[in-house]
């Protein structure tokens, strides 16, 4: 099987020649990938500290979403699964407002509504996340269809993991692709566990990426730990579908390396040693290496990047555990464009129980 | 003004809102060459071409799914089901994804989309083309649940779904969609979703009811008037949101009341009704409230006759509550 690599375990270029990125786009293809694992690392001691209540980290998958994500336009959609925070950085989702949707304060976007690591920007054409698996592939298929319809070139890429390809959703929605030649990439995050259960349980073949040839299209498998890669394959989708040739299917190989979330303890079904080749592979430190060599960093850079990074997300987490909750009227809004005479009801029921207890108080 | 019946009416609500309005996709199985199975679609592939009106594959899922997406793009798609029966593939796409995405997005979305299914019992139709599921949505915030009895409110509660900003789930009484004809005028006119319309006054028992069954209960009124009982008729349009005011004011002049509907009992949408009376009316009844509806089997095809509630049925339940 075929697998798209540009850099060795190493960093080294194996692969020549290397896809054409703008210097700046290297750059901050790395700075977001760093943001990513150090912000990853500071909100898992957050919830082991209970001042957040759950988190979904991606240590060592950063390559799999920056990659993918920075051959888009930004007229381009991306639909989320839930292990991409670097895609919602690239488009310029902020700090603040990440953290916030993770503590679900007043300044969340999202009002509070869900549980952390399932926000969403309009502005930014980032989906809404939400936890049922895959169910935004058919959505996203939906959307490039129609913008093919409307006679826009703007493409969408969507994100899921391998476990999702064992899905109705997946199945559904690459079927319709196929037959209306959508402009849609599927971005499968094949990190090898869908919780606990391996990616062998998730399919009979060699690789996901294999599927494609059943919907009539191409599937192609990368290294997922290998930016440059992931960037390639992307791009080369991209032109594919703005070009109306239809979509593709891309497997980024790679593999989860923490747990699944902060609910969950990898070593009740795997051991240190299977992940350790893992670590060799890190997608961070071999793109570092990669710029170091094309001096575009230095260590000394490296360091300052560090601790300019780790500063922005103390500072913000500082300034966000200040913020307070949505207020409890909140509750009723937007379920619908106006509220619901039965939701004023039920809202004006909350409110006078509210002032009760404090009268009992 | 034209004589047409419910699907008639619905093609025409389709036409005349895709022509003043080019973000209206319509798509589904058979909806677009065949015009779909019950012929509601067609001629619009005619007039609006194939990128408007569009066969897909047979997946619900996908259907409702990537209607999502072309809702969120911007367009405003009116996906259809071919049967109520078949909804279920799509309901977590309905229930989990399309009621909840403006909420969760903190009302940065929204999902403008209309869901049309044809649904209910009386075709020999058997478990899988008969079902009535409206209570499985009504109890799902985020939808709303419209459900029309004849040509005249099938055109206006239609185009009302499609401007709608919220996502509707359409429910068209198949039963009834050749049944009769009635004055159909050609404009867009609209008739509000959330308002429910008193169809007979009367003063001895209120029947609340909707769909197929609204002309069952008119049936039901003529023939309880031969008996000098005056039922008022209250066809209920839309489930969600529910026309409460109009429902509670006739129930407290009245005081006898009797739900109708063809879906099972236990936890059918008639059991809303008789919980929002209680907690509004109570102390105006004068008898419990009663629930004429389909029991809770799956649906039967040999005696379906025995299953659907009909005039004998309901008159049966009017003697009893008289009674009080």
């Amino acid at each position: 099987m075929d697998m798209l690599r540009y850099m060795d375990d190493n960093g080294n270029i194996i692969r020549s020649p290397e896809p054409p990125i703008d210097n700046e786009i290297l750059k901050k293809q790395y700075k977001i990938m760093l943001l990513c694992r150090l912000l990853d690392e500071r909100m898992f001691k957050m919830q082991r500290q209970g001042r957040i209540g759950f988190y979904i980290a991606s240590m060592g998958e950063e390559a799999t979403y920056v990659g993918s994500v920075s051959a888009l336009e930004e007229r381009d959609w991306v639909f989320l699964c839930y292990r991409e925070p670097g895609a919602a950085f690239w488009r310029g989702f902020s700090l603040n407002l990440y953290i916030a949707q993770m503590m679900g304060n007043a300044h969340d976007l999202c009002k509070g509504r869900q549980m952390p690591n399932h926000y969403a920007s309009k502005k930014l054409k980032l989906s809404s996340i939400s936890s049922p698996v895959g169910t935004q592939i058919p959505q996203a298929a939906g959307c490039a269809w129609a913008a093919k319809l409307s006679k826009s070139d703007e493409i969408a890429l969507v994100y899921f993991g391998e476990g999702a390809t064992s899905g109705g959703d997946f199945h559904t929605a690459m079927n319709f692709a196929g037959v209306f030649k959508l402009p849609v990439i599927f971005l499968c995050r094949n990190n090898q566990f869908a919780i606990s259960v391996p990616v062998e349980r998730q399919t009979a073949v060699m690789s996901i990426s294999e599927k494609a040839c059943a919907y009539g299209f191409e599937g192609r498998l990368v290294d997922g730990n290998d930016v440059l890669a992931v960037y390639d394959a992307t791009k080369r989708a991209v032109e594919k579908a703005r070009a109306g040739q239809g979509p593709t299917l891309i497997e980024a190989l790679t593999y989860r390396r923490g747990a699944h979330s902060t609910s969950d303890d990898p070593r009740m079904y795997r051991k240190d040693e299977d992940v350790s080749p893992w670590i060799k592979r890190d997608p961070i430190a071999r793109m570092k290496n990669y710029l170091i060599n094309k001096n575009l960093l230095t260590n000394t850079e490296n360091e300052e990047l560090e601790k300019e990074l780790n500063a922005a997300i103390v500072n913000t987490i500082t300034e966000e555990e200040k913020t307070p909750m949505p207020i409890v009227d909140s509750l009723f809004d937007d379920v619908y464009a106006e509220i619901l005479p039965h939701l004023s009801l039920q809202k004006e029921y909350i409110k006078k129980y509210i002032v009760s207890l404090q009268k009992n108080a | 003004m034209a004589q047409m019946n419910i699907i008639q009416a619905l093609n025409n609500a389709l036409k005349t809102e895709m022509r003043l309005n080019d973000k209206i996709v319509v798509l589904g199985e058979d909806v677009g060459r065949l015009g779909g199975v019950f012929r509601v679609t067609v001629g619009l592939i005619d007039e609006f071409g194939t990128d408007r009106v569009i066969d897909t594959p047979l997946a619900e899922a996908g259907i409702i799914g990537s209607a999502l997406g072309m809702a969120l793009y911007g367009l405003r798609p009116v996906a259809e089901i071919q049967f109520a029966d078949f909804i279920f593939p799509a309901f977590d796409q309905i229930v989990n994804e399309v009621a909840k995405y403006r909420y969760r997005s903190g009302g940065q979305y929204s999902c403008p989309m209309v869901i049309r299914t044809p649904y209910g019992g009386g075709i020999k139709g058997g478990h899988y083309h008969s079902q009535s599921p409206e209570a499985y949505f009504a109890h799902t915030a985020g939808l709303k649940i419209v459900i029309p009895s004849n040509p005249y409110d099938a055109k206006g509660l239609l185009i009302a779904a499609i401007r709608d900003n919220d996502p509707v789930i359409f429910f068209e009484p198949k039963r009834i969609y050749r049944a009769s004809s009635g004055e159909v005028p050609d404009n867009d006119y609209v008739i509000p979703i959330g308002k429910a319309n008193i169809v007979r006054k009367g003063k001895d028992v209120v029947l609340l009811a909707y769909g197929a069954m609204v002309p069952v209960a008119m049936s039901t009124a003529e023939k309880a008037a031969q008996e000098g009982i005056e039922i008022e008729l209250i066809d209920i349009r839309t489930l969600v949101p529910l026309d409460v005011e109009t429902i509670i004011e006739s129930v407290k002049r009245i005081g006898k009341v009797i739900v109708v509907h063809e879906a099972p009992k236990t936890c059918g949408f008639g059991a809303e009704l008789v919980a929002v009376i209680n907690e509004h009316a109570f102390l105006y009844l004068e008898a419990p409230v009663m629930r004429v509806t389909g029991f809770d089997t799956p649906f039967p095809y040999s005696l379906e006759k025995y299953y659907l509630p009909d005039e004998n049925r309901i008159l049966y339940s009017v003697r009893e509550v008289m009674s009080y």
